[in-house]
């Protein structure tokens, strides 16, 4: 991250700019297969000689209780809804992302901050309040936006871990029952992701593809940045060809 | 960035009134608060208290998180964002909508003192609160730092708390010199609010009773056109009361 840039109002007490990692966000609504793929690429970057750092949404150590107890207790309004999640990220953000990249890992992010801005946008019906929330957040080198469409999505769903109130947005109320709400609701966030993925210029992978195919599409996009600026993982003796 | 901060939070329409005291730890706000409580109730208003970082939501993980001490500037503010909204949401509207009185000890110009002292960017703080409404009646409760002091230590609570004290932000090592250059600063944040926001300047180091005699004074004024809702057994509340259950089933 040469040239870090925080989203928008930064982190006024921490300076970006000696940041020599790079961070990936694998973007995607549900059970478009992100933590799958993320391994897999975890691996093959690792086997190059890449240190690699996961992080996954409210994964932090402050939050991820809470979030549970929340969604378990159907409490949330639309604000803390979003505030919970910008409190999860940050805590990550600072104590995993940032020191991460600042020792030169690769941070592989399992969803970034455009999951919070699709939600809390179906729930709103306005962009700007949670992007002014989320502002702190760095601006990743990458991001690769895993794109399915609804009908294939509800199926992939139902015959691997079902539906559940949250994934499928009950908290709206848009269906009459978890089928018709997950349907709807995920059709509205793929529709606000398809709109970020031109402003945000999103590299998409058709995630309708058969799980190697979408591998190779996601290592051929990360390709590019490693050879960039890391440090070349190619063996020293290359060097030695041409002695001076 | 076109609207400036204050205009961020807008009114509220609902029949209640919002009253909110500000002011650092140890000026007495919270006894002002809870004596004008008691005098409205006794006038027969139906009111409603809620306080600063109170909310079932968020308690337990603030209190863990300053417990082993891992807060960040950021998401200490977001926590305390997260606490606001959550109130504001099943606290702070309901009672209003149905016409009562909400007290309010401290309200966001705490978060908008007190986290930029920590370190977070001003316009940030204004944005991400920008969901809030404006109170109906604010009062600062202004006070010189060595009162304030004296109060926390000579009072009920006898010391400073860790993040009271501001010890996160490694100004001093001794608590009390730690509390006194935090809240010195927070004190210069509360005075440029207080003309942003136009919140009413309470003098905080007079007697007790004189400055509740102030507060009931500027209050009564301001509720001289306020019509209480009476009669919460009147057919109002049924519907409503029928509504309610039909609705979570």
């Amino acid at each position: 991250m040469v040239d870090a840039q925080y989203f928008g109002d930064g982190l006024t007490y921490l300076n970006p700019s000696d940041l020599k990692g790079k961070l990936i966000a694998i973007e995607g609504t549900d059970g478009v297969g992100r933590s799958t793929h993320i391994e897999m690429l975890q691996e093959w970057l690792e086997v190059q000689g890449y240190g690699v750092v996961t992080t996954g949404w409210t994964r932090s150590n402050l939050m991820s209780k809470t979030i549970e107890m929340a969604k378990e207790g159907n409490i949330l309004d639309r604000w803390s809804f979003s505030l919970l999640y910008a409190t999860d990220f940050a805590d990550r953000l600072e104590h995993e992302i940032i020191p991460a990249l600042r020792s030169g890992f690769i941070v592989l992010a399992d969803r970034y901050i455009y999951t919070a801005l699709a939600r809390d946008f179906v729930r709103s019906g306005n962009r700007q309040w949670a992007r002014d929330v989320f502002g702190f957040a760095l601006v990743p080198d990458l991001v690769c936006y895993m794109r399915i469409d609804i009908e294939t999505l509800v199926l992939r769903v139902i015959e691997t871990k079902g539906m559940n109130f949250w994934e499928s947005g009950m908290d709206l109320r848009l269906g009459s029952d978890l089928y018709d709400s997950f349907k709807k609701y995920q059709s509205l966030l793929i529709e606000e992701f398809d709109k970020m993925a031109e402003e945000f210029h999103f590299e998409v992978i058709d995630a309708r593809k058969s799980p190697d195919e979408i591998q190779d599409a996601l290592r051929s996009k990360i390709q590019p940045l490693l050879t960039a600026n890391l440090r070349s993982p190619s063996l020293p003796s290359d060097r030695l060809i041409h002695p001076a | 960035m076109s609207n400036p901060p204050s205009q961020i939070m807008t009114p509220h329409p609902y029949p209640g009134k919002l009253i909110i005291v500000e002011g650092i730890d140890g000026s007495g706000k919270s006894t002002q608060l809870l004596l004008l409580h008691k005098w409205l109730e006794s006038k027969g208003y139906k009111v409603f208290f809620t306080e600063w970082n109170s909310s079932e939501l968020v308690k337990d993980t603030t209190k863990r998180g300053k417990k082993n001490k891992s807060l960040t500037p950021t998401t200490f503010s977001l926590l305390h964002a997260t606490d606001f909204a959550s109130r504001l949401y099943h606290e702070i509207l309901p009672p209003l909508k149905a016409g009562m009185i909400v007290l309010a000890d401290r309200y966001v110009y705490t978060a908008f003192a007190r986290d930029v002292v920590r370190g977070v960017s001003p316009e940030w703080i204004r944005k991400l609160y920008s969901f809030a409404i404006i109170p109906d009646m604010a009062f600062y409760y202004r006070v010189p730092i060595e009162t304030a002091i004296s109060r926390v230590l000579g009072g009920t609570r006898g010391q400073f708390k860790y993040y009271e004290a501001g010890m996160d932000m490694n100004l001093h090592p001794d608590v009390t010199e730690s509390f006194r250059l935090f809240q010195s600063r927070i004190l210069d944040q509360y005075d440029k609010i207080v003309d942003e926001f136009q919140l009413m300047p309470m003098d905080a180091t007079k007697d007790i009773e004189a400055q509740q005699n102030d507060m009931r004074r500027l209050v009564g004024e301001a509720l001289k056109d306020y019509k209480p809702r009476r009669g919460t057994h009147g057919r109002r509340t049924v519907f409503w009361r029928r509504f309610d259950v039909s609705k979570s089933e």
